[in-house]
């Protein structure tokens, strides 16, 4: 393995006035689920949006495959091999499940489609099911699926995911976890996730990392976190 | 009912005019939420360049009319495309983000630069076109009153149709059409595809000003006088009728383009020609009272 896919240094983010990540340091290598845990508005999502350049990072580097992104503009940066999907999934309502997958597509020009899509409709079988139906009309669970199909569409080599357990289904959170497992072990991709579902994420994920107030607290291994005291009292009790 | 056939054609040609136009502001509204009320002296604009253009070919010796209207409708789209996107990134892109009515403020601006640009470069004074397409077909004549099909209105009403189909197709099935459809819809998703949202919103007032431009070509050839004034007052119907069909949709602002065309033609033809705009906004008003979100408006149900 050479260098890390993703590597942010001293990264900070501000909404307004409110300074939203205060130096963050991580690393994600080619390859790994690492996932990103901690409370409702710890900054988790900024993160992900900030990795993306919206909003820009403050301070501080972000490398993406050795290149620094920090100022790029977003369009630019997702056309590095990168997709999010997003928190709140941000479907297009008023757009038919096959023009939410060709939209994912665009960036890389229409290449591979048919078989991407294949491969999309291989884990989330429902979405060829929906291929006509609005995105607005979906299901919350379907509308996941179709987010992160979406993501998928561009053939990235990492993917962000946000959160995609929120307000879903126990069995709906499983057929999604284990996509994500099968596309990691079978085609190499690497996954940024992610999760207020701590237990769950971080058995799926090689490493992890706690957010707290804007700040990196812990990383780990998924198994050396969910064995620590704090992560259990702070995150799992009362949790599965 | 002769008369009343005679008024339908009037208005469905007058209507198509509006239509186009109204296209324009319903695409802007859609996507970056904002009244363009530059988009009406973008149609004068282009009907000021039809003139130029028309009379510089026929100076130029041009005779044949299919070729001259077609040469024109390209030049005057093609430069009004280029007025499109220049007021986009001088009057409107340097105050995205800003408040609300900053960039409504600034298009009433452009609206009368454009305005006195017009004035003082082509004169106050009208400006007249010597009919290019007389005659048509009789279609029935009662007891002397003779309805009329003129040649100049099924160009009107044939250039538009098409013009709207290339836009439709451009919109529904290509690409482009699905990045303007997705900025409309979440910009910050659409940038998150890799979208370049700040190109798409510009290609958005090329093509709105390009389809203006049409309009003023058709508006000139079916009044055969312009002025540097046309554009409020159309632009100002063309709003109505965007309003009227749903502002956003754009099946909405071809149907409402047609209903206040038709509406004119009318109310002119039955009461008094001196109260048409007042039948024409009236419409506005009642409209908006009893159905807010127009003829096609969306009422959005979004799942979370």
């Amino acid at each position: 393995m050479s260098g890390p896919l993703l590597k942010l240094s001293g990264v900070t983010a501000f909404y307004g006035a409110i300074q939203a990540l205060k130096g963050v340091d991580l690393e994600v290598a080619p390859g790994e689920i690492v996932t990103l845990i901690g409370a409702n508005g710890a900054g988790k999502s900024t993160l992900m949006m900030t990795i993306c350049g919206s909003p820009h990072a403050r301070h501080g580097q972000i490398l993406y495959d050795g290149r620094d992104i920090t100022a790029l503009p977003t369009h630019e940066i997702m056309h590095m091999g990168l997709a999010q999907s997003p928190e709140g999934r941000r479907i297009f309502g008023r757009m038919t499940v096959h023009e939410n997958l060709l939209m994912g597509a665009q960036v890389v020009a229409m290449r591979n489609y048919a078989a991407t899509r294949d491969l999309v409709f291989t884990l989330f079988p429902r979405l060829k099911e929906r291929l006509a139906q609005r995105g607005g009309t979906l299901s919350g669970g379907e509308q996941q699926m179709l987010a992160i199909g979406r993501a998928l569409m561009s053939q990235p080599r990492l993917l962000l995911l946000d959160e995609p357990s929120l307000g879903l289904a126990p069995l709906v959170v499983r057929q999604i976890f284990g996509a994500i497992r099968q596309l990691n072990r079978e085609t190499g991709l690497t996954v940024l996730l992610v999760e207020q579902n701590a237990f769950q994420a971080l058995r799926l994920a090689h490493r992890g990392y706690v957010l707290v107030n804007g700040a990196v607290t812990m990383a780990g291994s998924g198994a050396e976190l969910l064995a620590r005291p704090e992560i259990r009292a702070a995150y799992l009790e009362g949790g599965h | 009912m002769a008369y009343a056939l005679q008024q339908l054609i009037n208005g469905v040609t007058l209507g198509m005019i509006y239509g186009l136009i109204a296209v324009g502001y319903t695409m802007v509204y859609g996507i970056i939420g904002m009244i363009n009320f530059a988009h009406g002296d973008v149609f004068m604009i282009g009907a000021f360049l039809s003139l130029i253009s028309l009379t510089l070919l026929s100076v130029l010796g041009l005779s044949s009319v299919p070729l001259a209207l077609a040469l024109t409708l390209v030049f005057a789209a093609g430069i009004a495309a280029l007025y499109g996107w220049t007021i986009e990134r001088v009057a409107y892109r340097p105050l995205r983000g800003s408040f609300r009515l900053a960039p409504l403020i600034s298009a009433i601006g452009m609206s009368i630069v454009l305005q006195n640009f017009a004035q003082v470069s082509q004169g106050a004074r009208v400006k007249p076109i010597a009919p290019l397409i007389p005659g048509g077909i009789q279609l029935m004549n009662v007891e002397g009153f003779a309805v009329q099909l003129s040649w100049m209105q099924i160009v009107i009403v044939v250039t538009t149709l098409a013009v709207l189909g290339v836009f439709t197709y451009l919109v529904s099935a290509t690409p482009l059409g699905r990045s303007m459809r997705a900025c409309e819809q979440d910009q910050k998703m659409a940038g998150l595809l890799g979208i370049d949202t700040d190109k798409t919103i510009s290609l958005t007032f090329v093509i709105g000003a390009a389809l203006a431009a049409v309009a003023g070509l058709m508006f000139l050839l079916y009044y055969g006088v312009i002025d540097f004034f046309i554009g409020f007052v159309a632009g100002v119907k063309a709003f109505t009728a965007a309003v009227l069909g749903g502002i956003g949709s754009l099946p909405g602002a071809v149907l409402g383009g047609l209903a206040i065309g038709l509406i004119e033609t009318f109310w002119s033809a039955y009461f008094s020609v001196q109260y048409k705009d007042v039948a024409a906004f009236s419409i506005l008003v009642i409209v908006l009272i009893f159905l807010p979100t127009g003829l096609l408006g969306r009422t959005d149900v979004e799942k979370v």
